[in-house]
């Protein structure tokens, strides 16, 4: 019994009163006091909670002959304009080149420690982050460089970054795991999972404060919408429920975006989780629940729009599972040898950049040429970016101690009598602090 | 029982000051003890300016006991005197509406902390006055409340997160060190983290081992955090002031026993150097570097030492990170001798990374080893007794000050 069984809806889910009611309203959204809650999770045919199929090692159920099941948002919602669609696989393509170029640089010594990298999973970060306004907040995992890139954080940045040097959106600081951008509301990059959720939760407290308290109107015509992006190992840490209740509970301006790409390093999300199924945790909480396509950017982009437009609105968070695979390792690091090659290339044929480039063809929104010229276009960044950032200097010894402290009358007072900070050798990064 | 004489009952000030006084800012004020010549004393903050009359002037510096002992003044004329008198949740919770009113970004977090009005009625009154937003009544999940916290301050709000008990922060942890410590750094200063982290801790009264627990020196190797410790109404409300105003991530260690405090402040808008420590009894023969509770233990025993002919120098620390190496190192330099005294336990304690500041920063200068006395490495035990002898009490202080000035 694989994972996305489960996923088969009943046709027409009972909407609460509490959602708003839309036709083609794709959310499955259960009242936690409902009798039927439970039910809304069954499958037409099987009851959820059915005898235990054993489980396998190997996670997804695309090795199997089950059918598939589609994804509840309407396939046929996805309409594009052509900018619309050629902005979408640009982004698409330049997070592909990107992490590409990494593994190269890495490989080549550039670049050191732990690098994630993000192939495959573009249609998650373009499908969302492409939608956002300036105003609103990104925060992620690890796994962050094409959120980054997403959220319009230069390419030339974001290497520098990896390169170490100082010209990096955190000045060399931060690193792969790290990245930030106050400039374009990237809120981390954060190297252990699940602390980023927290921090998901208070940016976005803080769009309902301005809005409620201080009075502040977004230019967006509503809330700052927060989106938290991670992954199927998080949902099951603590910190996801305990802000999977707050966020509802204070009907916060989120979208927590699970970009299930169904393993934890080695760990298969069968094998971790009890109930492998993600996206009905959020109706357990009583927010809307949503599976969707994480290959396909226009399905991702078609629930993104609802989840931000609900969030903006202030009617609170959604929970969005996104099925999505990693064509790489965990990290440059990982040998990936537990994950079975015929799923790989299941998923593989399912390449995010390739279905959009045949569904830009095929509804005649763009020729091959346009296709090639963005590409080459991409790849000209990418080079300009490694160029910049090999070209660089490395941070100096001056920098070690600046950012420590925002106010750095916090590293104390000497025995002189003095602020350690007024120390001429603290500018140097010798002082003795 | 020596023990019991200083915890019964809540240690009280009142203000009795000599004609000819500055504008002062003073901490507890007290009768002399019987030995002394009658004279009244004051402490100030600063040890700076000297009011009133006494006749061990010394660089016009005025001596001060903060255990309550019986003042006959106190009854007298309380009316006339400048400043008002509260207890010490009163004056965080005074400094904290203060901050409130100057800085609509000033928001407060934690459990209980709105409609029931803090579990030690800090931030009582606060939601009627400030809403449910302002004075955020938090379900009971401490690092995703902190975290929250964290997430609010980079986006530019002021949060002051409350921990019921600080022991109650260690599930914290991991915000606390990863993120309020490290967020500004790893994003190469982009993001500021001015959120003030603040709760009662130390032993209490037979609390039980989780509740009583000694925890400023698990805090204090995080870079990026800055740690301070109360002791007075005056230095409360200075500090929790201070420490919302400062735009790094302050830990605000309050004491479950120094709540009820009581103690004259001034009306006017002050606030305490957030690293800078605060000279209670200026002397010359022993410099003793306290904190938070242990001040009055050493109080206490500086009334019994002073009664023996010795005249300790007694520093309350209040910035137990960064130390505050000025106004210790003068000490050190001028007495030569230095006895720590916290209520930390011993291994890894704030009293040990003070001991070794001192050695590097002033070994010239000491003319005995330092003595440090630190609470035991036991979790706090229930029993009564156990819990005493757990705690550095004011004769072992009489004891250890005696040894270091053979």
């Amino acid at each position: 019994m694989s994972a996305f069984s489960a996923v088969k809806i009943l046709p027409s889910p009972p909407i609460t009163a509490r959602s708003t009611p839309k036709p083609s309203f794709p959310f499955v959204f259960s009242s936690p006091s409902s009798p039927t809650a439970g039910g809304i999770h069954r499958p037409a045919a099987a009851p959820l909670s059915s005898s235990p199929r054993p489980l396998r090692a190997v996670s997804s159920h695309v090795l199997s002959n089950e059918q598939r099941v589609a994804s509840h948002s309407h396939q046929d919602e996805a309409e594009v304009t052509r900018e619309e669609a050629l902005d979408l696989y640009e982004d698409m393509v330049l997070g592909r080149s990107f992490e590409d170029m990494c593994a190269q640089m890495y490989y080549r010594g550039k670049m050191f420690g732990f690098v994630h990298l993000y192939n495959g999973q573009e249609a998650v970060s373009t499908g969302f982050i492409r939608l956002l306004q300036p105003g609103d907040s990104v925060v992620s995992t690890y796994r962050d460089h094409v959120h980054a890139l997403s959220k319009g954080v230069p390419a030339r940045a974001v290497m520098a970054e990896l390169f170490g040097r100082t010209t990096g959106c955190c000045r060399g600081q931060g690193g792969s795991m790290h990245m930030f951008s106050a400039p374009h509301n990237l809120i981390g990059g954060f190297a252990f999972i699940g602390e980023g959720i927290p921090v998901a939760t208070g940016v976005a407290f803080s769009s309902r404060y301005r809005h409620e308290v201080l009075e502040e109107a977004s230019p967006s015509g509503g809330l700052d919408v927060t989106v938290a992006f991670f992954g199927d190992g998080t949902c099951n840490n603590g910190q996801f429920f305990e802000c999977l209740n707050m966020a509802q509970l204070w009907k916060l301006p989120i979208v927590f975006v699970v970009e299930n790409n169904l393993w934890a390093i080695g760990m298969s999300h069968l094998r971790a989780t009890s109930d492998p199924v993600i996206w009905k945790k959020g109706p357990a909480f009583g927010m809307p629940g949503v599976h969707v396509d994480g290959m396909d950017v226009l399905k991702v982009r078609a629930v993104a729009k609802e989840a931000i437009e609900r969030a903006r609105r202030g009617e609170g968070p959604t929970l969005v599972e996104c099925e999505t695979y990693r064509f790489r390792g965990h990290s440059l690091a990982d040998p990936d040898e537990l994950r079975n090659p015929d799923e790989k290339a299941h998923y593989a044929a399912r390449d995010p950049i390739l279905a959009l480039k045949k569904h830009i063809i095929e509804h005649d929104l763009a020729n091959e040429s346009d296709l090639k010229g963005i590409e080459k276009k991409i790849d000209d960044v990418i080079e300009d970016a490694v160029e910049f950032a090999d070209a660089s200097p490395l941070p100096p010894r001056s920098q070690l101690l600046e950012n420590v402290f925002a106010d750095p009358k916090g590293f104390g007072i000497g025995p002189d009598g003095k602020y350690r900070c007024e120390d001429p050798k603290f500018t140097e990064g010798t002082a003795q602090v | 029982m020596a023990a019991a004489l200083q915890t019964a009952a809540p240690l009280r000030a009142s203000s009795n000051l000599g004609a000819n006084s500055e504008r002062f800012r003073f901490g507890s004020l007290l009768r002399s003890p019987a030995g002394r010549k009658g004279s009244l004393l004051v402490v100030k903050s600063d040890g700076r300016h000297s009011v009133g009359f006494n006749t061990r002037l010394r660089g016009g510096n005025l001596i001060a006991n903060a255990v309550a002992a019986k003042s006959e003044a106190s009854a007298k004329s309380t009316d006339s005197k400048p400043g008002h008198e509260l207890l010490l949740f009163e004056a965080l919770r005074e400094g904290l509406e203060e901050e409130m009113d100057r800085d609509p970004r000033v928001c407060v977090m934690g459990e209980d902390v709105g409609h029931y009005g803090g579990s030690y009625k800090v931030t009582k009154g606060l939601a009627t006055k400030y809403g449910d937003l302002r004075v955020l009544d938090t379900p009971i999940a401490e690092n995703s409340f902190t975290g929250m916290g964290v997430g609010a301050a980079t986006m530019g709000l002021r949060p002051v997160v409350e921990g019921m008990n600080m022991g109650f922060l260690l599930l914290a942890f991991n915000q606390i060190s990863n993120n309020c410590g490290m967020l500004h750094y790893t994003s190469g200063g982009q993001f500021t983290i001015p959120i003030v982290i603040r709760g009662p801790g130390g032993v209490g009264r037979q609390l039980g081992a989780e509740h009583s627990q000694r925890l400023e020196s698990y805090f204090q190797s995080i870079p990026g955090l800055q740690m301070v410790a109360c002791s007075t109404p005056y230095n409360a409300k200075g500090l929790m002031k201070a420490a919302i105003r400062s735009e790094n991530p302050v830990v605000l260690f309050e004491h479950v026993l120094l709540y009820n405090l009581k103690e004259r402040i001034p009306d006017e808008d002050y606030i305490c150097c957030l690293e800078e420590a605060e000279m209670v009894r200026p002397g010359e023969q022993v410099t003793i570097l306290t904190y938070s509770r242990m001040r009055y233990h050493v109080m206490q025993a500086a009334k019994t030492l002073v009664n023996k002919g010795y005249d300790p120098e007694v520093i309350d620390i209040r910035s137990l990170k960064p130390f505050d190496l000025y106004t210790i190192g003068n000490s050190v330099k001028k007495t030569h001798r230095v006895l720590i005294v916290e209520e930390c336990m011993r291994t890894g304690g704030i009293g040990a990374s003070l001991r070794a500041a001192i050695i590097d920063n002033f070994w010239d200068y000491l003319d005995a080893p330092i003595l440090c006395l630190s609470s035991q490495d036991v979790p706090t035990p229930y029993a009564g007794s156990l819990e005493e002898w757990t705690l550095v009490q004011p004769a072992q202080i009489v004891a250890a000050v005696e040894q270091l000035c053979q």
